[in-house]
């Protein structure tokens, strides 16, 4: 009864349109969207009530956005939402990967085992479509608080060799996506084979260590991928060429 | 070099295994010198942590970049 170890570096697709593939992770990210969704409508709606959760939402916002202050002092409400986002959807996404059911349960298809949930940020697309997102919003939030000017930083052309220095900084942009993309997917994905070769070689106890271990290198990367945009940001909005 | 010898198990164990040297060392400097500077003046403990962890997640990013080759190498 020995089944096979089933890793696979890329989403699977559950159904198509077409063309258009709807991977498992797409789904997983899906209902993490709606999850938060769900609790942001419901704060909102109990925000003068007293309940134990609400109070303890409230904190974790609250100190979070303490954070986000203690690095950008004077900016923090302009940026607090997109970096709020980012982390709690990141940290999620991770989290749901560790959930029983995800990446076990699935059906079979002509392609071998399908699984119908994978991590949300266990998929490069996901991470990738993140990662420009964030740097896109770094560029946006340049513009809206430098001008035209925040662009003159990568077309410099009074000297040659601030011309060069404003290449490299165009260069190191989109090195950046793929940096951010790398980093979140190859943390979680990499966790995710541990877990998945763990259960396959020793008992279910083992694993439980290595769980740990995942749920605090989630809320790690979600915390590293939050803070480098917020620095980022940081570092965009400040003129001082 | 043919196919199979770039996917043998051996490369695929040398490249995780070389490209996690670097960070690893880098890793241990960055934590030295952060708890060194906590050491100095610890009152600046909240900001020293902060960066660390920021400068760690850099360095093991790179780690990350070769297990990601080596598991693509493996798997596909």
């Amino acid at each position: 009864m020995a089944t096979a170890l089933h890793i696979s570096i890329s989403a699977e697709p559950i159904f198509r349109f077409g063309q258009f593939e709807f991977t498992n992770s797409m789904l997983v990210s899906l209902l993490v969207s709606f999850f938060l969704s769900f609790v942001a409508v419901w704060f909102y709606t109990h925000r003068q009530s007293k309940s134990n959760l609400k109070l303890f939402i409230q904190t974790i916002v609250e100190s979070f956005y303490e954070f986000v202050q203690s690095i950008s002092p004077h900016h923090a409400s302009q940026f607090f939402p997109l970096i709020a986002s980012i982390f709690f959807f990141v940290m999620f996404g991770s989290w749901a990967g560790l959930l029983p059911g995800v990446e076990t349960i699935g059906f079979k298809s002509p392609e071998g085992f399908v699984p119908l949930f994978r991590g949300a940020t266990a998929d490069l697309n996901i991470t990738l479509g993140l990662a420009i997102f964030a740097i896109a919003s770094v560029q946006v939030f340049g513009y809206k608080n430098l001008g035209f000017k925040y662009f003159k930083k990568f077309f410099n052309f009074t000297n040659p060799i601030n011309f060069f220095v404003g290449f490299l900084e165009l260069i190191s942009e989109f090195a950046r996506i793929m940096s951010f993309a790398f980093r979140l997917f190859g943390n979680i994905f990499a966790g995710e084979v541990l877990l998945a070769v763990i259960a396959f070689l020793a008992p279910v106890i083992a694993g439980l260590p290595f769980i740990g271990l995942e749920l605090f290198i989630g809320l790690i990367q979600a915390l590293v991928f939050a803070t480098l945009t917020l620095v980022f940001t940081n570092i965009a909005i400040s003129d001082n060429h | 070099m043919t196919a199979e010898a770039i996917n043998s198990d051996a490369v695929i164990g040398a490249t995780i295994a070389f490209g996690s040297l670097a960070p690893a060392i880098a890793i241990g400097l960055i934590v030295s010198k952060a708890l060194e500077a906590i050491g100095r003046n610890p009152e600046a403990a909240s900001k020293v942590q902060t960066v660390m962890i920021l400068g760690v997640a850099f360095a093991e990013a790179i780690a990350i970049y070769s297990l990601v080759v080596a598991l693509i190498l493996k798997f596909v």
